[in-house]
């Protein structure tokens, strides 16, 4: 197999694309995806800084680097959610990433905020642990962007994260859920940072690709409690679509978006106020933050 | 020739002497779902694997909150 570019022996092949690409041509593709992304949507500019909400994983870290060697101003942000070794590996990738380029992170630990670590909010709530763990993902992102300044937040969900939610969310007709699936999200509120996602244009493989042929140490092993999460198995099932036709999850995504997205906005906004308590946006008196560590202080 | 997977980490002996995508075929794993490494290098599907070969078979799924 040859690189479509230059002729030499290929490194990876997009089936999608009908293509293959060597190392370099490769890593050259990656980041004009990532560059069309921003300018698409005008994510970001280099005049402001931008928060990057990392794991240890293959898509933030892929991500960062190619806003560091594009010339954005990329602050880390590693939310250290206590799960066992898992969050002990995840952390130390993150910060020799970040020593390694001379970049600033930002750690904050979720016991801290939360009053327990993501396993004690799963038992606590009883509910699946990602549920937990997602909404205080949320909330501190947009929380400590607020309280260091940065207008926008960066997350690496890619091309397979983005079909997999939209797969989901079709399925059960969570017809609140569909107009906020883009690739950036305005801030609607002084209090809401924007979110965008530059990787939404690239695969899984893709990420996972760029962060080898870059020379990236990300965490390989998967979250403990990503296991038989409903993500996992709605990436699985497009997975076989895939194969079967290779750029299945590119159409479903981007038809949506294209196509479909702007027939589920609602007619009536929903009022946004401030949590009585904190003081971040919500639509009631106390936000889900606040109730789910409500909770979590009343059980310990 | 020795195939090592990951999550959990194993290893398994197969036929060499073929291409990667026969090795993926016989253990049911669907190309776009890993990286194929060999040595240092990542390797596309139709390139043949001898028998003295070690390849990593990479999974790129991540997953759970978001």
């Amino acid at each position: 197999m040859k690189c479509r570019k230059c002729g030499q022996g290929a490194v990876v092949e997009l089936r999608r694309h009908n293509a293959a690409f060597c190392a370099g041509d490769f890593i050259e593709f990656f980041r004009n995806q990532v560059r069309e992304a921003i300018r698409r949507h005008r994510m970001l500019s280099r005049d402001e800084p931008v928060l990057v909400a990392v794991s240890g994983g293959k898509d933030s870290l892929a991500l960062w680097d190619v806003l560091l060697e594009d010339g954005y101003a990329a602050t880390g942000l590693y939310l250290d959610l206590g799960i066992f070794d898992y969050s002990v590996e995840s952390k130390a990738r993150c910060e020799a990433f970040a020593a390694g380029r001379g970049a600033r992170l930002i750690v904050s630990r979720v016991a801290d905020e939360v009053g327990a670590p993501v396993p004690v909010i799963k038992d606590v709530t009883r509910r699946p642990p990602c549920s937990g763990c997602g909404l205080s993902k949320r909330y501190l992102m947009n929380r400590i962007a607020l309280e260091h300044g940065f207008p926008v937040v960066a997350t690496g969900h890619n091309l397979d994260d983005e079909a997999a939610t939209l797969f989901g969310s079709v399925m059960t007709w969570q017809t609140d859920a569909l107009p906020r699936q883009s690739p950036a999200l305005p801030s609607t509120h002084p209090k809401l940072v924007r979110r965008v996602k530059p990787l939404y244009r690239l695969s899984e493989k893709e990420t996972a690709a760029y962060a080898f042929l870059r020379h990236i140490d990300y965490i390989v092993e998967e979250c403990p409690f990503a296991r038989g999460a409903t993500s996992i198995a709605h990436k699985q099932i497009l997975d076989r679509m895939e194969d079967a036709s290779p750029g299945a999850k590119h159409n479903f995504l981007f038809g949506f978006l294209d196509k479909a997205r702007a027939a589920f906005e609602r007619v009536e906004a929903v009022a946004l106020t401030e949590c009585a308590r904190c003081g971040q946006v919500t639509t009631g008196t106390l936000c889900a933050f606040c109730k789910l560590s409500d909770q979590v202080k009343r059980a310990l | 020739m020795k195939v090592v997977l990951r999550n959990p980490r194993r290893e398994v002996e197969v036929k060499g002497g073929r291409r990667v995508k026969d090795v993926l075929r016989e253990l049911d794993i669907l190309p776009d779902t890993v990286l194929v490494i060999r040595g240092d290098s990542m390797i596309t599907a139709d390139q043949v694997v001898a028998d003295g070969d070690t390849i990593e078979l990479r999974p790129v799924m991540s997953g759970g909150a978001s």
